[in-house]
């Protein structure tokens, strides 16, 4: 029982937080929660190729419609109920095209986590720089490398000047995925190895990366903005499955590897020992600068993933704006996650918890309408107060003074 | 009229109470011994003294008036400086600047004046008839007189009472007379000292008063010269002193022994020992004697591969093997407990049970990794096996008393099964009984085959758990002595050539 509440006492405030945001948002943002129940239109449906396709007679218009009427439903998912009605009754001959495959979840808490998607995958291979002791800041750049590389093959690809375009829209955008995972991945080596293989400070030596990468990203795509339409790169960040966003379960397939990758193997204890003190595990036998090195390589493969995300999000590689300054928001949000600069003990859910509290403040500001070239103001005083909350000197004061003025209501 | 008083002062941690009630007093002129075993509470007390924690009961009254520092900077303030074991000073500036800091003499326009703090930094030195270059980088002096810039620092404030937190465990013999020089001198001047030490002779050469504290209580204060050792010694650890003799009389040397478990022929590295050859058998205790700095730890860092050797060959069981890095060596089974626990030994904010399965979880490698359950099984045999301390395994290593970690990192070794273990001063800052109890433990597993080097600056342990010695003088070895030759004499003169 002990053990066990041990376990999740670093979530703890970075929960009370996020409620607190989301209870700001229940009482001062309306419909805040209102969740609805969507159909998917043909065009995603298409690249789902296993999914029975939807009568293209059946307006989608209609159907949102409908669903908006009949059902409100609060998250999480139910089965949907009213809104299949007037899905069935227009293609009866089709009912069993009307799974759960076909309707998605649209409303703000949803678009907070498809919109934080980036950040949450970024913060899983931050969280585990930081606990080495190191820092990564180049990841912002290395997304744009990412977008950028799969745009081009895309494009080339889409042109039929690139092999593998014989296996047709609906398969070869797998090229460009694995081709951007393949070079970000690489960035994270050249991070790794100037880092743990010649002993660079963490920051100078990704400082390299996050100045040079967006060169790298125009030389690539010889500064142009490309874009593209290949539905199956676009449905990285705008598809849905399972009523969620697929990027949602993108990050939650990531979260499931890399959490048993730490926790169910000795990885995550090496990476804590070299953290917390790197002499000292070099003596125990741990290999220190293969653990760095390879903690920087996974922040690399993270970034990628985030890179095809941003990408994908707008359908087009944008080499001077792709994931600018997100390399601060996934610090901020390990940060927020309870892990520490200093490194040692880290907190994959923690850090997850942390991307979502800054996604849905980014969110609410924009629903409050705040301009944003003030954004940043109100952003900062709530991570200011997030910091303050988990700083246990600061939760001792506060707890002092409501104490003393208990203490002298008492005596009166 | 003391000068400092203590009253029932209490200390608790996590569910753990630290201090149970402790009166202490010392009065001005006078060094204060303050001693226990590890664990007995004197970092706690002296920790509450100079406002590091605050007191969870109890008061504490310091030149006649109630006080509540809230930080060292404010007992500073107060007039009570403290020199912590491990030096806490900045080696990569000058000693001047480290002597000033905080407090450098300004100009009249307010800018730090670089010559006026040269000449305050030589005056607290003098003080202690200490002649150095100021403006040397403080690195490039050994500990000894990095330890005396340390006291020197804490003397340039206007001090009333000085604490001095094992400051002899770094220093060699005569470092430590000038220390005591200089202690007395400071006695004289009228200035109270709390002196704590786990070296016994040394309370009894400059003490004029010992308090004793056991498990976070207070047994006594007496008069040094009305305190018979081997009754203090007795008092420290909770048993009666024929108790005790006992003890040291259960070491019983191994005489068993195997086949040649590691041989090193002319191992060296340039600049750091020069080639020397050194074999030990199974069941063997292989001694390396010699000052500080004599090349006795260097030579465990060449065997265990952290500084690789440059020349020479190493054979382990036969064969012949290159330990160019610790994992090498911990692949071929063998151990190293180095000298310098807080750096090379404990991860602070990992548990006990993680701390103990960590080397052999790194030999194994990442993917074949122990159940939570086997972790926890190998941390409670060690922890019932060598009786370390605490309420639990999943109890955060820092938190242990120094004895208690370096058991923790004994038994980190041993969860290894090695075939040749290397303790480099495993016994410094601990404790009597604690001590004892790792020379029997080492005499046990060389009677179960084990071969151990053993490295230790304390000559009296070197021949008594030896079964040979290697003396080593200016990173050289001068002479190796076996069997009946072992004795402090003979040692004592290789060493001294």
């Amino acid at each position: 029982m002990k053990q066990s509440s041990n376990k999740f006492r670093h979530l703890v405030w970075p929960l009370v937080s996020l409620a607190l945001l989301l209870l700001f948002n229940a009482i001062f943002t309306d419909n805040f929660f209102k969740v609805e129940i969507k159909k998917m239109d043909s065009a995603q449906e298409s690249v789902r190729d296993q999914i029975p396709e939807i009568p293209d007679e059946l307006p989608g218009t209609a159907v949102e419609a409908a669903a908006k009427a009949e059902a409100e439903i609060q998250a999480p998912a139910e089965q949907p109920t009213a809104a299949q009605v007037p899905a069935e009754q227009a293609p009866a001959q089709k009912s069993k095209g009307v799974s759960i495959f076909g309707y998605y979840l649209y409303g703000t808490p949803i678009d907070i986590l498809n919109q934080g998607a980036k950040v949450m995958v970024l913060a899983i291979g931050m969280t585990l720089v930081i606990a080495t002791g190191g820092i990564d800041i180049s990841v912002g750049a290395v997304m744009a490398i990412a977008g950028a590389i799969a745009a081009l093959l895309i494009s080339m690809l889409d042109a039929g000047s690139f092999p593998g375009a014989s296996m047709g829209p609906a398969f070869y955008w797998i090229i460009p995925v694995i081709a951007a995972l393949i070079l970000a991945t690489l960035a994270g080596f050249w991070n790794g190895m100037l880092v743990a293989g010649f002993g660079i400070q963490p920051m100078v030596a990704t400082l390299v990366l996050m100045v040079a990468g967006r060169g790298v990203a125009q030389l690539i795509t010889d500064g142009q903005i490309i874009t593209f339409t290949n539905p199956g790169l676009v449905f990285l960040c705008n598809g849905h499955a399972l009523f969620l966003p697929f990027s949602v379960w993108i990050v939650v397939a990531m979260y499931v590897v890399f959490g048993l990758l730490t926790r169910k193997t000795a990885f995550g204890l090496f990476i804590e020992s070299v953290g917390n003190n790197e002499r000292a595990s070099r003596y125990a036998g741990i290999e220190a600068r293969r653990i760095k090195w390879l903690t920087y390589v996974i922040c690399g493969f993270c970034a990628g993933v985030a890179g095809l995300l941003a990408a994908s999000n707008i359908k087009c590689a944008d080499s001077n704006n792709a994931g600018l300054n997100l390399e601060l928001d996934a610090i901020l949000a390990t940060v927020i996650g309870g892990t520490s600069m200093a490194g040692g003990r880290f907190f994959l859910s923690g850090s997850l918890v942390g991307a979502i509290l800054i996604q849905t403040l980014t969110t609410t500001m924009y629903m409050k309408n705040v301009s944003p070239a003030i954004v940043a103001v109100p952003k900062a005083m709530v991570v200011i107060i997030v910091c303050l909350l988990q700083s246990p000197v600061f939760r001792a004061k506060v707890l002092s003074i409501f104490a003393s003025k208990a203490a002298k209501g008492g005596v009166q | 009229m003391d000068l400092l008083q203590t009253k029932s002062v209490e200390k608790q941690f996590l569910g753990v109470k630290a201090l149970k009630g402790v009166d202490f007093s010392v009065k001005a002129g006078e060094i204060h011994a303050l001693m226990g075993e590890n664990g007995a509470g004197k970092s706690t007390l002296i920790k509450i003294i100079t406002g590091v924690y605050p007191a969870s009961a109890g008061s504490v009254y310091f030149n006649g008036k109630e006080c509540k520092f809230r930080s060292p900077l404010d007992a500073e303030h107060a007039g009570i400086s403290t020199v912590y074991q491990e030096v806490n000073l900045l080696p990569d500036l000058s000693v001047a600047e480290n002597i000033c800091i905080g407090r450098e003499p300004r100009t009249k326009l307010g800018f730090i004046s670089k010559k006026q703090r040269k000449v305050q930094a030589r005056k607290a030195l003098a003080r202690l008839d200490i002649d150095i270059n100021v403006g040397e980088n403080l690195s490039s002096y050994s500990i000894a007189i990095q330890q005396l810039v340390a006291i020197a620092r804490a003397l340039d404030v206007d001090c009333k009472l000085l604490i001095l937190d094992e400051p002899t465990s770094s220093l060699d013999e005569n470092e430590v007379k000038e220390l005591f020089k200089v202690m007395k001198k400071l006695r004289e001047e009228g200035m109270a000292i709390i002196f704590i030490t786990h070296f016994l002779d040394q309370v009894y050469e400059v003490s004029d008063r010992i308090t004793i504290l056991r498990d976070g209580q207070l047994v006594g204060s007496y008069d040094a010269k009305d305190l018979p050792r081997i009754e203090m010694v007795a008092k420290m650890i909770g048993k009666t002193p024929e108790e005790i003799n006992q003890m040291q009389a259960g070491i019983v040397k191994n005489t068993k022994f195997g086949d040649v478990v590691y041989e090193a022929k002319g191992i060296g590295r340039v600049g750091t020992v020069s080639p020397v050859d050194v074999s030990v058998r199974a069941g063997e205790q292989l001694g390396l004697a010699g000052l500080l700095g004599s090349g006795r730890s260097e030579i465990a860092q060449i065997i265990f591969g952290v500084d690789p050797h440059d020349s020479g060959t190493m054979t382990m069981c036969g064969n012949s093997v290159n330990f160019n890095s610790p994992q090498k060596a911990v692949k071929a089974k063998v151990a190293l407990i180095a000298e310098d626990r807080k750096v090379t030994g404990i991860i602070p904010d990992l548990t006990i049970r993680e701390n103990i399965i960590l080397a052999l979880q790194a030999s194994n490698g990442i993917w074949k990794t122990m159940s939570l359950k086997q972790q926890e099984e190998m941390a409670d045999k060690y922890i019932k096996l060598l009786r370390i301390k605490t309420p639990s395994g999943e109890q955060l290593i820092k938190h242990l008393s120094g004895g208690n970690q370096q058991k923790v990192l004994i038994a980190r070794w041993l969860a290894t099964n090695p075939r040749l273990l290397i303790l480099d001063e495993p016994t410094r800052g601990i404790d009597v009984g604690a001590k004892a109890e790792i020379e029997s433990l080492t005499q046990e597993l060389c009677g179960e085959g084990m071969a151990v080097i053993f490295i230790s600056s304390e000559l009296e342990e070197v021949v008594r758990d030896c079964d040979r010695v290697i003396v080593l003088r200016d990173r050289k070895k001068v002479g190796e002595v076996a069997g009946e030759d072992i004795s402090l004499k003979n040692i004592m003169k290789l060493i001294a050539g």
